[in-house]
C-alpha cells in the first residue's frame, strides 16, 4: 500500500465517516427535476432524506450553512480515461473480454482534482483503438477509497466499441504511429483499415456472438430436458456481445462522422441492441433525426473542433441541435483538465443555442445518469437518490463560480477551505519526506572509491 | 429587454451590407460604454469614423450623415486580443500540409508568421464571432523561431489583416531535461531510453545557452559590418532580421517555463540587452519578483489547466495570474492554440475568481496585450484617435452566457458568421 503517496497528495483526507444527518441550509437549491428553490437538503444514510423549502432539521444533524451559495447534484462525466493504469489493448480489433475494473487506480491525484470541479461519478473507459473495445468501469470519485471502494455497486456493465479514425490506425501503414530513433519489428496491419472494414467487423462479430448464444440455449434447454450434454466451451470474447444481444450490457461507442453514426445504429437494428450512448458524435447534428428515432443517448463536447480530419465538421451547436430534435444529450470531458469544470462547458450550451439554464444543467446531471443506467440513483437532487452534492459559491453556470463542498453517498469528500488551510502543513510534509528521502540515499551510497 | 436586444440586432443586420463602403462613420449610442482605459460611461456615445475612434464619452457631437446604431440595454468593450496563437497557420491540427507553424532550422529569425497567414482560415472568423479582434500569431520551434504578427480578424489580405507585421521575435529557451510542463513529453521517456546524468543535462543546457549568446554576437558583429560598410559587406537576411531586436524596437518573446530557464532566460536578455516578454506561465510565479525587476511582461497560459506537478495546489493554474499581478507583473492572456481561442476571455474569468481583480482581467485581454504588443497607443481600448476595434455585448465578455452581438473592425462592421452558424442553420432546417 502506498500510504505514504496517498496521504501526500491527499489534499486533505476526509474524514471517511458520514455524520448520521448533514443539513444544508440558506442555499439555492438546484434539483434539476423538481425545480429550483431556496432551501434546505438533508443527506442521511448516504440518501437524500428530505429536500424542500420548509424542512424541518432533525435534533443532532450537522448544519452546513449554504447561504448565497448553490447547490445541485455532483456532476456526472460519462466518459473519462482517468484512474486507469491502463486505457486501450489494441493488439487485436475484438478486445471485449478486457475489462477497465481490473486496472482501476485509486492513487490518481485526477480523481481528487475531479472531485474538486463537482464530479461524483464517472465511467472510465476503455480506449477507441480498437472496434469493440473493452468492458468500463463506472466509480466514484471516493478519493481515500481503494479501487473496490470506487466502484459504484450494481452499476450496469457498459461494453465500448469504436469507429472511425482511431480505429483504421492500426489497419493503415501510413497512419501506424512511428517513434522517432526507437526501431520496432513492424507488426503486421490490423484488419480493419477503413470504415467499410470496420462495418464488417461488428457484423462477422455479432454474427459471432448469435452462433455463440445459440449453442448455449440449445445446452441449457437440453440440460432442462434432463439430457447431460457437453457444455460449450466458454468464450470470454463472445460472452460479453451476448450480454448486448441480451440487453444486460450497455453499449457506448466512440463516434464522430455522420456516415458511421448511422451505420452503427443499422447494425444495432440489425442485431437487436440499442446503442445506450454515441460518444462525441461530433457529427450527430447531422443524423439527430435517426439518433432520436433509434433512442440513443449522445454525449459530445461543448467546443471541440478540428482537431482532426473527422472532427472537421464539429460544431459548438451540436449539443443544442440534438437537444431541440428530441435526443438525449449529455457532454462528457475525455481529459482530465475538461473534467474539472463541465459546469462551464454546459454555461457554453446557453452561447450556442440558446438553451435554458435548466436544460444545460441536466446535460452534465440527469443525462449522463440516463446513459450510463443510474438515473434512478444520481443525476438529480430527490429524496431517495444517492446523497451526492455539490455546493457552489455562485451559480454555477457563471465562470466565476468555484466548487466549495461535494459530499459522496453524504460524506464530505471535498472542502475548499480545508484544502486551502491544509496547502501549508502538506508543504512542510513534503519537505520533511524529501528530506528523508535525500537522507537515506546518502546514507545508502557506496563509500567513495580510492583509486587504485 | 428581450424586444430591445431584437432591435438592436436586426439595425446591426441591416448595417452589414455598409461593411463595403470606406470611410462610413457611425454613432454608437445608448450602450454602455467600458473604455477600459477609463471609468464605464452609461448611456454612453461612440462615433467611429475612417477607422477610428472619433469621439466617446457621455455626449459626442453626432457627424451629418452617420449611420446611428440604438444600443440601449447592450454593452461596448475594446475588441479582445489573444496573445499567443497560431492562427492561419495551423489548421486542422493533425494534418502536416495545413500546419505551416514551425520551420526545421533552430535560427530563422528572418521567417515571418505574416506572410503564412491564410486569410481563408476558419479560425479568423470563429474568434471575430467571440469577441476576438485582434491575435498574435507566433511561428514556434527550434531556437530563435521566427517573427510574430499581431494581425485583426478581419481583411481579405494577410497585409490588410496586419497591425504590426512584426511584433516580436520568438525565442524558444532552452531547460534542463528538456519539455518540462505544457508542450512537452513531461519528463516523461520512451521505454528502452537512457537517462542523463544531470550533471551532463546542465552542462548540455548552458552550452545550449552559450549558443544563443554566440547567435547573438554573430549578429552584433554583423551590424558593425553593416554600419561600417565596405565592398565586401553583404546583405544576410537571418542577422539583418535580428537587428531591430540588438536595437532594442522589437521585443524577444521568450517561452521558457521551468523556474530555472525562466531566470537563465532574464539574465540572458539582460546581458544582450534586449527586451523581453515571457510567453506562458510556468513556474513564472516562482521568480514574479524577477520579472517585476526587468518590467516583464507575461503572456498568460491557459488558466484551465492542470497543475504542473502531482501535488501542486488543484487550482494552481488559476491562482498564477493573480500572483503575478499581485507582485507588481503586467500580464495578458493567450489561449495557446488555435482550438480553443474562443475561450479567450473564460480563461480571464478563471483567474479573477482565484483572486485576479476583474478590471486587470480585462485589462489583459485589450489594453495590456496592446501594451505589450507595441501598439497600447493604437488600441486596446476606447479612446479618441485609437483604431476603432470593438465588440457589443449583452453583458460582461468574460462569462459564457453572455452573448457577442456584433463587432466593429478597423472602423467597419465585422461578419460574425462561420461555419460553425452556416452549419448551424442549414441542419436546424433539415426536415
Amino acid at each position: 500500500m502506498r500510504s505514504i503517496a496517498i496521504a501526500l497528495l491527499a489534499a486533505a483526507l476526509p474524514a471517511l465517516a458520514a455524520p448520521p444527518v448533514t443539513a444544508i441550509v440558506g442555499g439555492t437549491v438546484i434539483t434539476i427535476t423538481k425545480g429550483t428553490f431556496k432551501g434546505t437538503v438533508i443527506l442521511k444514510d448516504g440518501k437524500i432524506a428530505e429536500i424542500g423549502e420548509n424542512v424541518s432539521i432533525p435534533a443532532g444533524a450537522e448544519k452546513v450553512d449554504a447561504t448565497g451559495m448553490y447547490v445541485m447534484p455532483g456532476i456526472i462525466d460519462p466518459h473519462s480515461h482517468i484512474a486507469a493504469e491502463a486505457t486501450n489493448e489494441g493488439s487485436i480489433s475484438v478486445a471485449s473480454m478486457v475489462d477497465i475494473n481490473d486496472v482501476i487506480n485509486p492513487e490518481d491525484i485526477a480523481i481528487y482534482r475531479a472531485l474538486a470541479g463537482g464530479v461524483t461519478t464517472i465511467v472510465t473507459l476503455h480506449g477507441s483503438a480498437d472496434t469493440i473495445g473493452g468492458q468500463c468501469a463506472t466509480i466514484k470519485m471516493r478519493w481515500g477509497k481503494d479501487a473496490e471502494g470506487l466502484k459504484v455497486q450494481g452499476a450496469p456493465p457498459i461494453l465500448k466499441f469504436a469507429l472511425g479514425e482511431n480505429v483504421k490506425r492500426a489497419g493503415s501503414s501510413q497512419q501506424r504511429i512511428n517513434i522517432p530513433g526507437l526501431s520496432m519489428p513492424q507488426a503486421p496491419l490490423r484488419y480493419p483499415g477503413t470504415r467499410m472494414g470496420v462495418e464488417d467487423v461488428l457484423r462477422q462479430s455479432f454474427l459471432k456472438a448469435k452462433a455463440y448464444q445459440a449453442e448455449w440455449k440449445e445446452y441449457n434447454d437440453q440440460v432442462k430436458a434432463g439430457q447431460h450434454p457437453i457444455p460449450p466451451r466458454r468464450d470470454l470474447q463472445l460472452e460479453p456481445l451476448v450480454a448486448v444481444l441480451e440487453g444486460r450490457m450497455l453499449v457506448h461507442t466512440h463516434a464522430y462522422r455522420q456516415d458511421e453514426i448511422l451505420m452503427f445504429l443499422k447494425v444495432g437494428d440489425e442485431f437487436g441492441f440499442r446503442t445506450a450512448c454515441l460518444i462525441h458524435c461530433l457529427e450527430g447534428y447531422k443524423v439527430a433525426k435517426e439518433i432520436a428515432a433509434h433512442k440513443a443517448g449522445v454525449t459530445t463536447f461543448s467546443d471541440w473542433w478540428d482537431y482532426k480530419i473527422e472532427a472537421r465538421d464539429a460544431i459548438p451547436y451540436n449539443a443544442a441541435i440534438m437537444l431541440k430534435k428530441g435526443v438525449d444529450v449529455s457532454l462528457h470531458s475525455d481529459d482530465a483538465q475538461l473534467m474539472r469544470h463541465l459546469n462551464q462547458e454546459a454555461a457554453k450550451i446557453i452561447r450556442y443555442g440558446g438553451i435554458s439554464e435548466n436544460e444545460a444543467l441536466s446535460l452534465i446531471t440527469i443525462a449522463p445518469a440516463r446513459q450510463i443506467g443510474l438515473d434512478k440513483r444520481i443525476g438529480s437532487l430527490e429524496v431517495g437518490k444517492d446523497a451526492d452534492v455539490v455546493i457552489y459559491d455562485k451559480h454555477p453556470l457563471s465562470n466565476y463560480a468555484k466548487v466549495q463542498k461535494v459530499f459522496i453517498d453524504g460524506i464530505k469528500y471535498f472542502d475548499r477551505d480545508t484544502d486551502i488551510s491544509g496547502r501549508a502543513a502538506k508543504e512542510a510534509r513534503k519537505k520533511a519526506l524529501i528530506q528523508k528521502e535525500q537522507e537515506m540515499m546518502r546514507r545508502a551510497a557506496p563509500p567513495t572509491r580510492r583509486p587504485a | 429587454m428581450k424586444n430591445l436586444k431584437t432591435t438592436a440586432i436586426t439595425f446591426l443586420f441591416c448595417l452589414c451590407p455598409a461593411a463595403a463602403m470606406a470611410a462610413d462613420t457611425y454613432v454608437l449610442r445608448g450602450a454602455t460604454v467600458h473604455p477600459v482605459s477609463g471609468p464605464d460611461i452609461a448611456n454612453g456615445v461612440v462615433v467611429i469614423s475612417d477607422g477610428k475612434i472619433a469621439d466617446v464619452g457621455a455626449k459626442a457631437a453626432i457627424p451629418k450623415g452617420a449611420k446611428i446604431v440604438e444600443l440601449k440595454g447592450l454593452h461596448v468593450y475594446p475588441g479582445m486580443i489573444d496573445s499567443a496563437t497560431q492562427i492561419g497557420l495551423i489548421e486542422t491540427g493533425s494534418i502536416r500540409e495545413s500546419n505551416d507553424s514551425s520551420e526545421n532550422r533552430d535560427y530563422v529569425p528572418e521567417v515571418r508568421a505574416i506572410a503564412a497567414v491564410n486569410p481563408a482560415s476558419e479560425y479568423i472568423p470563429v474568434g471575430r464571432a467571440a469577441g476576438i479582434t485582434a491575435v498574435i500569431t507566433a511561428p514556434q520551434g527550434g531556437v530563435v523561431s521566427g517573427q510574430a504578427a499581431l494581425m485583426h480578424l478581419d481583411g481579405w489580405t494577410w497585409e490588410e489583416m496586419a497591425i504590426r507585421q512584426s511584433a516580436a521575435m520568438m525565442l524558444q529557451f532552452p531547460s534542463i531535461g528538456g519539455g518540462r510542463g505544457r508542450g512537452g513529453f513531461g519528463g516523461g521517456m520512451f521505454p528502452g531510453a537512457q537517462r542523463t546524468p544531470f550533471a551532463e543535462q546542465r552542462r548540455q543546457y548552458e552550452q545550449r545557452i552559450k549558443a544563443i549568446h554566440d547567435y547573438f554576437d554573430a549578429a552584433r558583429r554583423y551590424e558593425k559590418a553593416k554600419a561600417l560598410g565596405g565592398p565586401a559587406f553583404q546583405v544576410d537576411p537571418q542577422y539583418e532580421a535580428m537587428l531591430p531586436v540588438l536595437a532594442g524596437k522589437l521585443p524577444l518573446a521568450v517561452r521558457a517555463s521551468d523556474a530555472r530557464s525562466i531566470k537563465d532566460a532574464i539574465a540572458f536578455c539582460d546581458q544582450e540587452k534586449v527586451k523581453m516578454i515571457l510567453i506562458g506561465t510556468g513556474e513564472a510565479y516562482k521568480v514574479a519578483a524577477d520579472l517585476k525587476a526587468k518590467n516583464i511582461p507575461v503572456i498568460c497560459g491557459p488558466t484551465l489547466a492542470l497543475p504542473e506537478e502531482e501535488d501542486d495546489p488543484y487550482d494552481q493554474q488559476n491562482t498564477i495570474p493573480g500572483e503575478l499581478v499581485k507582485a507588481g507583473v503586467k500580464i495578458a492572456f493567450g489561449t495557446f492554440g488555435n482550438q480553443f481561442e474562443r475561450n479567450l476571455p473564460f480563461q480571464a474569468a478563471n483567474a479573477v475568481s482565484y483572486g485576479l481583480p476583474y478590471e486587470e482581467a480585462l485589462k489583459a485581454v485589450t489594453l495590456n496585450a496592446a501594451e505589450i504588443w507595441g501598439v497600447g497607443d493604437q488600441l486596446g481600448s476606447i479612446e479618441k484617435g485609437k483604431i476603432a476595434d470593438l465588440i457589443i455585448t449583452d453583458g460582461d465578455p468574460l462569462e459564457a452566457r453572455t452573448n457577442i452581438k456584433q463587432a466593429f473592425i478597423n472602423g467597419k462592421p465585422a461578419s460574425l458568421e462561420t461555419k460553425h452558424t452556416r452549419l448551424y442553420k442549414q441542419y436546424m432546417e433539415r426536415p
